[in-house]
C-alpha cells in the first residue's frame, strides 16, 4: 500500500530524513518510532503530499506521492501534529467540510460525519464551537476529519497527544479495529504508545531507520544487551578470565589487544567492574567505549513510562 | 479545475465571514458611510439645481455628473480601506491555526484554493454593493439618470474592488499576521492608485506608464459610462497576477 524508497529531506544543509526505505502493506497498523526531531513528521508529511522529498520516492496506493498527488490525497487521511481545525467552525459543519474537501458524495455527508463522530465518541459536542472545546477534544475533531471521508490510508502524527488517559485506551481501541480495512501509520515518542497500537515497528532516529520489525522480535533483540570494546597494553589471558568470571558479561572475545565484551541486558552497571578488573589485573587501559549505539540506546531516549492507569509490560 | 471543488472553499470562508461580527461590522459600517455620502450629495446636488433654476442659469451639472460620479468615485476610496479588512484573515489565519495542512492535504488544488477564497471575498463585497443598488432606484424613482453611467459604475466598482481583494489575497498569503496583511494591502493598493502621480515627473514613454498602471485611471471611464475594453482586460490582468502570485507563495510553502 505504501512503498517509501531511499527518501531523503534537506532542510538547507540538515537532512532531516536520510536514505529511508520501508514498505507498509494493506491493512497493517505500523508505528513510527522515535525521540523528537528524528524526522517522523517529515516522513509523514511527505507520504501526505503535503511536501514534496529532496530525493528519492514515495507510493501510495500504487501512485506516486509528487506526480500524481491529488490521487494520493484521495486515499489518505491525515492529522498533522497539530490538528488543523477552525476554532471559529461548529464540531459538525467542520466535519461536513472536510468530508466535502475529500469529495465524499453529497449524499453520503451526512452519513460520514455521523459515523465519524460516532466513532471518535464526539456525538455530544457537535453543535459546539471547535475553539471552545478542550485540547483532548479538538484532538479528536482532528482524528475524526482524518477518518471523515473513509480512506484506505490513515497518517497519524502523535494521535494521543493531549488526551486524557481514557480517551488515550479509546483511541488506541479505535486504531486498532482501523486494522484490516485501513492501512495505517503512526507516530509517537512514546514507547508503550506503539506497542499497544501495532503490529511493526520502525524505529527512526537522526532520520535513518534503525530498526524495523514486529514488537516480539524487537523487544527480544533489545533484551540481547550491547556490546563494548576494551583496547589494553597487555591482554594477559588472567586478566581476560576475570573480566569473563565477572557476573552479568555473556561473552569476551579477543581481537588481539582488543577485548569486545557483550553485555547482558539489563545488567549495565558491570562496566565499572569491567574496568576496576582491568586496572587491577594491571591490563594498562588505553580505551574503553560502546562499540555501537545499541538500540537500547535509542530507546532510552524515548518515553517508557506513561500515566499508571495502563501497564503494557514492555519496559526497557 | 473543478468547480465544486472552488465552491467548497469559498462556501466555508464565506460562512466563516458570518460566524464571528466581522461581516456584519464590515457591512454596516460601510453602509453607513455610503449611505452618509449619498445623502450629503443628493441634497447638494438639489440645492444647485434649485440655485441654477432660480438664477435662470441653465440646467446645471445631470445626475451623472452631480451624483452617480461623485458617490461611486468615493466608494472606490471606501473599498480601498474596506476590502484589505475583508482578506486580511483568508490565508494569513489558516498559516497560523495550521489548517492550511488540511487544505493542502486534501484532494484540491492550489488553483482551487485561491480561487475558493476569491470567490467568497468577491460575494462579500459584491452583497456589499448589491445593497447599494437602492441609491439608483431612488434616484430612478424620483428623477430619470441615465441607466448606462449606473450600469458601468458598478461593473468599475466590482472590478477595481477585485483588485484588491486579489492583491489582499496575495499579501495574506506572505504572512500570519492579519494586521500585516491589512497593512500591505492598504498600502500597496495606495501605492497602485497614486501611482500616476509619477508620470508628471517622468518622461513621455514613463508618463504614459505610469498613468497605465494607475488602478484610478482605468475607473474614469467606467464612471462616465464608458465601458472601454483595455481597462476591463487591465483590471482582469491585475487580479490574475495577483491570483497567480498568491499562487506562487502557496507552493512555495512545501518546499520549505
Amino acid at each position: 500500500m505504501i512503498q517509501v524508497s531511499h527518501l531523503t529531506k534537506f532542510y538547507g544543509p540538515r537532512a532531516a530524513v536520510n536514505d529511508l526505505s520501508f514498505e507498509v502493506k494493506k491493512g497493517e497498523i505500523v508505528g513510527f518510532l522515535g525521540p523528537n526531531g528524528a524526522g517522523k513528521s517529515t516522513t509523514m508529511k511527505i507520504i501526505t503530499g503535503f511536501m514534496p522529498a529532496s530525493e528519492g520516492s514515495a507510493r501510495v496506493a500504487g501512485f506516486d506521492v509528487f506526480e500524481d498527488a491529488i490521487e494520493v490525497k484521495k486515499h489518505i487521511g491525515f492529522l498533522p501534529e497539530n490538528p488543523p481545525v477552525y476554532p471559529e467552525m461548529q464540531v459538525y459543519d467542520y466535519l461536513h467540510f472536510a468530508a466535502q474537501l475529500h469529495q465524499v458524495p453529497s449524499e453520503k455527508i451526512r452519513a460520514s460525519v455521523d459515523h465519524a463522530l460516532a466513532k471518535t465518541s464526539l456525538g455530544d459536542v457537535r453543535n459546539r464551537l471547535i475553539g471552545n472545546l478542550s485540547k483532548g477534544f479538538r484532538q479528536r475533531v482532528g482524528l475524526a476529519q482524518a477518518l471523515v471521508h473513509n480512506p484506505d490510508v490513515l497518517i497519524l502524527d502523535e494521535p494521543t497527544v493531549g488526551l486524557d488517559p481514557k480517551q488515550i485506551i479509546e483511541i488506541r481501541e479505535l486504531i486498532k479495529g482501523l486494522g484490516g480495512d485501513h492501512t495505517v501509520i503512526l507516530s509517537s515518542h512514546i514507547l508503550p504508545e506503539v506497542t499497544a497500537t501495532c503490529e511493526r515497528i520502525i524505529v527512526i532516529n537522526k532520520g535513518r531507520i534503525v530498526a524495523e520489525d514486529t514488537i516480539d522480535d524487537l523487544t527480544s533483540r533489545i533484551k540481547k544487551g550491547s556490546i563494548y570494546s576494551l583496547l589494553v597494553k597487555s591482554p594477559i589471558q588472567e586478566g581476560v578470565s576475570a573480566i569473563r568470571n565477572i557476573a552479568g558479561i555473556k561473552t569476551v572475545t579477543q581481537v588481539g589487544p582488543k577485548l569486545v565484551i557483550e553485555i547482558r541486558s539489563g545488567s549495565q552497571e558491570v562496566r565499572d567492574q569491567i574496568v576496576e578488573t582491568a586496572v587491577q589485573q594491571k591490563m594498562g587501559v588505553l580505551e574503553f567505549s560502546a562499540e555501537k549505539v545499541s538500540l537500547e540506546e535509542i530507546f532510552l531516549q524515548l518515553t517508557t513510562v506513561e500515566a499508571p492507569i495502563e501497564n503494557t509490560g514492555v519496559t526497557v | 479545475m473543478s468547480l465544486r471543488n472552488v465552491w467548497t472553499i469559498a462556501r466555508k470562508d464565506f460562512r466563516n465571514y458570518f460566524t464571528s461580527p466581522t461581516a456584519y461590522i464590515q457591512i454596516a459600517s460601510f453602509m453607513l458611510i455610503m449611505g452618509w455620502m449619498f445623502f450629503y450629495t443628493l441634497s447638494h446636488f438639489e440645492m444647485q439645481s434649485m440655485q441654477y433654476q432660480q438664477f435662470n442659469m441653465g440646467k446645471g451639472a445631470s445626475i451623472t455628473d452631480g451624483i452617480i460620479r461623485p458617490v461611486y468615485g468615493n466608494m472606490n476610496v471606501i473599498f480601498l480601506f474596506l476590502v484589505p479588512s475583508i482578506t486580511m484573515r483568508l490565508f494569513s489565519e489558516e498559516k497560523k491555526q495550521h489548517t492550511i495542512e488540511l487544505l493542502m492535504t486534501a484532494p484540491v488544488t492550489l488553483s482551487e484554493i485561491v480561487f475558493g477564497k476569491f470567490f467568497a471575498a468577491f460575494l462579500l463585497i459584491a452583497i456589499m454593493l448589491g445593497i447599494t443598488l437602492v441609491y439608483p432606484i431612488i434616484l430612478f424613482a424620483t428623477g430619470n439618470p441615465e441607466l448606462g453611467p449606473i450600469v458601468t459604475s458598478y461593473i468599475g466598482t466590482l472590478l477595481l474592488g477585485s483588485c484588491y481583494l486579489s492583491l489582499g489575497i496575495f499579501f495574506s498569503s506572505l504572512t500570519e499576521n492579519q494586521i500585516v496583511a491589512y497593512s500591505l494591502t492598504f498600502i500597496g493598493g495606495l501605492f497602485f492608485w497614486l501611482i500616476n502621480w509619477a508620470s508628471q515627473a517622468a518622461g513621455p514613454v514613463w508618463s504614459e506608464f505610469f498613468n497605465y498602471l494607475s488602478l484610478i485611471n482605468h475607473y474614469n471611464n467606467f464612471g462616465q459610462g464608458l465601458l472601454n475594453s483595455s481597462d476591463v482586460i487591465y483590471y482582469v490582468s491585475f487580479i490574475g497576477i495577483g491570483l497567480f502570485l498568491t499562487h506562487r507563495v502557496l507552493d512555495s510553502l512545501r518546499w520549505r
